[in-house]
This record gives structure tokens, sequence and C-alpha cells, in this order.
């Protein structure tokens, strides 16, 4: 238990996907302009995380693992968690069309998110069970979620702000994330 | 080296065998009639029918839940054709309708309350005492509308005031939406007299914070011809408003109106939107049919 509470905790603070390990920065400042639909990236994010590091686990320790091919993995995952994707976006438009519309645009979005596939790999390397993989995408997700909520908190007020004309935009968000990343250096030693 | 290709390769066949028959079992049947409405819009996203853009306007058309006459920029053309693909009667031409300024208390007729220099916005103005003008009622002045007009039909005045260019209005009710003081209203572009002030405090205290101000004298609603316009109280307040419905254009509340908050404009050139209504053609750019030489 307390191992779990340590990868939770490690995942989502100490080294956190986006401000600590620079993975997934596309969604990050792509769907951060608005509080609403940052968090349904979360939550899309967080759904496609979990179910995609539990298959690329099973096809390491199942197929690449038996047949020594393991360095085979960043294609296999990729293939993986691209079938993966389509495969999720067309049940839940077929089941839930609510859930397809406002998960909709995110959904293909995360295809090519390397923070899927870099998760998928940091538990393989790690070499975790199968419990712990899954408590870490998750945890992962959920530190991915929080950092965009917060990213996009702050970028709501922005707009507002009196930016310098040059700093308007983009160079103030780059800015911002990069203030955030040093508040979460903070978090550094919490292990 | 050949377990690598095999298993590769039986991999992607699964997966690919996988998709291709999730794809037949959770088909969804997509309306083509969406598509064909999708592509007949005019596709500038304004919103103005209500609906999330034109995609979700189309949508809501083949479900039966958005009337087909609701895109303001498509003009008649688009209805038509929205109702070709509909199977539906073509129906009577929709009049078409303009963005009116309900307010006239410019820089130089209005009376400031206090000078604003903060961020250009009439939202965040409004939050100072109700805005920059003992009235606060009036227009900001700021030009949150013209940021508003998906079409770039409004400009900024002189007094501080926006005007709204009637031949480029589409009638997309965004400026109306966005407006923090609800200044501006969505009318019939037949209609030419309008009551330029939306003021709701009694006579002294609105003519103290603007010269055209409406008073609530009832002189408009004791000379109309055709009890078009009355002082009518809200709750909030009273003020001079017209029935449209009944209004013939005739002027005469412009003239009595003592504070000139009423006013009549140039006739609106309402062909610019319906081409094809080409026989309704007035003789003179002045006469509005009222009927009144008679």
């Amino acid at each position: 238990m307390r191992e779990m509470m340590l990868i939770i905790i490690g995942a989502v603070l100490v080294n956190n996907i986006v401000l600590s390990q620079f993975l997934g920065i596309c969604p990050f400042l792509g769907v951060s302009k608005k509080l609403k639909s940052a968090l349904g990236m979360g939550m899309a994010v967080t759904f496609v995380m979990t179910l995609a590091s539990a298959l690329t686990w099973l096809i390491q320790r199942y197929v690449l693992e038996k047949m020594q091919i393991e360095y085979l993995q960043t294609i296999a995952f990729i293939l993986v968690i691209a079938s993966l994707v389509q495969f999720v976006e067309m049940v839940i438009r077929k089941t839930s069309p609510d859930l397809y519309k406002s998960l909709g645009v995110y959904l293909p979005l995360i295809t090519t998110n390397c923070a899927v596939l870099g998760v998928a790999i940091i538990n393989i390397q790690k070499s975790y069970t199968f419990a712990q993989t899954l408590t870490n995408s998750i945890a992962n997700a959920l530190g991915f979620t929080l950092a965009l909520i917060l990213f996009a908190g702050i970028r709501e007020r922005l707009e507002d702000a009196n930016v310098p004309k040059c700093f308007e935009g983009m160079p103030i968000a780059l800015i911002t994330a990069a203030l955030m990343s040093i508040a979460f250096l903070g978090f550094t030693g919490l292990q | 080296m050949i377990n690598a290709i095999i298993s590769l390769a039986v991999m992607g066949a699964i997966f690919g065998i996988i998709l291709g028959i999730a794809n037949k079992k959770f088909v969804v049947d997509i309306d083509p009639r969406v598509e064909a409405i999708t592509n007949a819009l005019p596709g500038a996203n304004c919103g103005g029918c209500g609906f999330p853009g034109c995609g979700g306007y189309a949508e809501a058309i083949v479900v039966g839940t958005a009337p087909l006459d609701a895109c303001g920029p498509g003009k008649d053309e688009v209805r038509k054709k929205i109702a070709g693909i509909m199977g539906a009667d073509v129906g009577e031409s929709k009049e078409r309708k303009v963005a009116q300024l309900m307010c006239n208390g410019g820089q130089d007729k209005a009376v400031s309350l206090y000078e604003y220099e903060g961020i250009l916005d009439c939202y965040t103005a409004k939050t100072m005492f109700g805005g920059p003008k003992v009235c606060s009622y009036s227009c900001i002045g700021l030009g949150s509308c013209i940021d508003a007009c998906p079409f770039g039909c409004i400009t900024m005045g002189d007094n501080h005031l926006p005007i709204i260019d009637y031949d480029l209005c589409v009638g997309c009710n965004k400026c109306v939406e966005y407006c923090p003081q609800s200044v501006i209203q969505l009318i019939d572009a037949s209609k030419l007299v309008h009551v330029r002030c939306s003021n709701r405090d009694k006579g002294k205290l609105a003519k103290e914070a603007c010269q055209v101000a409406c008073i609530k004298c009832k002189l408009c609603e004791k000379n109309c011809p055709e009890g078009a316009i009355a002082v009518v109280d809200n709750g909030a307040g009273g003020l001079a408003e017209i029935d449209y419905s009944k209004c013939t254009n005739c002027g005469i509340c412009v003239n009595k109106c003592p504070t000139n908050a009423i006013e009549k404009i140039m006739p609106i050139n309402i062909e610019a939107i319906n081409k094809e209504d080409t026989n309704n053609t007035q003789s003179s750019v002045a006469c509005n049919n009222c009927g009144l030489c008679k």
C-alpha cells in the first residue's frame, strides 16, 4: 500500500509528466485556453492512458518478451495505442453519443500524444507489476490533468490581464508554463 | 528477424481485423442530409442561430429541433437550399433583421461619471460603478460589440458610439448577446423609427444624465396615430417603447419628442438581402409608404 502511495505521489507531484518530464506539451499548450476543455482533455487522457498502459504491459509481457523482440517496443506500442484509440472512439460513438460529443475532439489528438506512449514505456522500464502499472498510469494521467487545469485557470486570468504587447498570447503562456515547472521543482525530495 | 516480421505482421493483422469488425458492428448512421446542409450553409460558424457552428445547426435541422430559417448570414438563398434538402415548403421569405443601437448618448451628449483608463472592454468598465457614464443604462462605448461582430459591420464613431452598417449587418445576433448593457436590439430592417434610449430612470434623473434621454413625457404616446408607441413600465422603470407590429414609420413621434430621443433613419436597402424581390421598388427613397399624404 505504501509503495502504491509513493507511486501516486511520485507521478502526480514529483515527476509530473508535463512539468518535470516534458511529455505531452502539445495538448498542454493547445487545449489549455478554457478550463472546460482542459477538463475534457484531462478526462480523455486518463481514460486512454489507463487502457493503453494495461494493454501495452500485456503485449510487452506476453508477446515481445516471449518472442525476444523487445527492441520493437516503440513501434509495437504505437501500433497498439493508435488502434486502441480508434477502437475506443468507435465504441464510445455507438454506445454513448453524449460522451463522444464531449470527448470527440480530443480523442484523435491523443493518438499521437507522446505522454501516453511515454507512460507505457516508463511502466516497462521500471518493471512494474500489472497493478503498479495501472496505478502509475492513472496517477500520471491525474498529474497531467492537474497541470492542465492549473495552467488553463492561469491562462483564463491572463486573458484579462494587461500583458505587454510583445508577450501577448503564446510567449506569456510559455513563460507561465516555465514558472509552473519551477514551482513543481519544489516537490523534489518529497520521496 | 523472421520472428520480428511475423509477430508484428500478426499483431497488425489482428488489430486491423478487430478495427474492421468494430467499424461494421459499431457503425453509426449519419444522415447524408446533415452533410448536404452543412455544405449549403455559409460556414461562418457565427452561432447566430443558437447552435454551435454550422455543423451543429445542420444536425439540429435534421433532428427536427431547429427551424429552417434560423441562419441570418445565409439569407434567402440558403434557406431555400435547406428547404430543398429537407423537402419542406420554401414558405414566405423571412423579413431581414438588423441590429439597432438603442442609445444615442455619445461623449458629447451623455454626462460622464469618471475618467475611465482601464482595459478597453465594456465588461471590465461595467464592473466599475456600472460604467463610465452617469446613465447606467447607456452604451459604454468601448466597442466590445465591434470584436463580437463576425462580419465586421460595426465601427466606432467619433462620439464613441458604435456605428452599425445596416447594409452589411446580417442579423446574426452576436452583438446583441454580447453587449453587457443590452442596448443593441435586432429589429426588422423595414422599421425606420427607433427610440434611441434605454434609460429607465425618472424623467429628471434621465435628463440630468444625458441630453438625448427619454424623459417619459408621453408626448409620443399621445400623438401617435397608430397607438404604436407608449411609455411602458416593465417594473424597473418606464421607457418609451415602439410596438413594431403597429409602427408605420410616419415619424410624428420623432418631431414631437422634446429631447430628440426618437430617431428616424434612412431606409435600409432591404433588397440587399432578398435580391429576387425586385418588383416592390419604391418610387422615391424618402417615401416609406406611410399613407399620411393621402
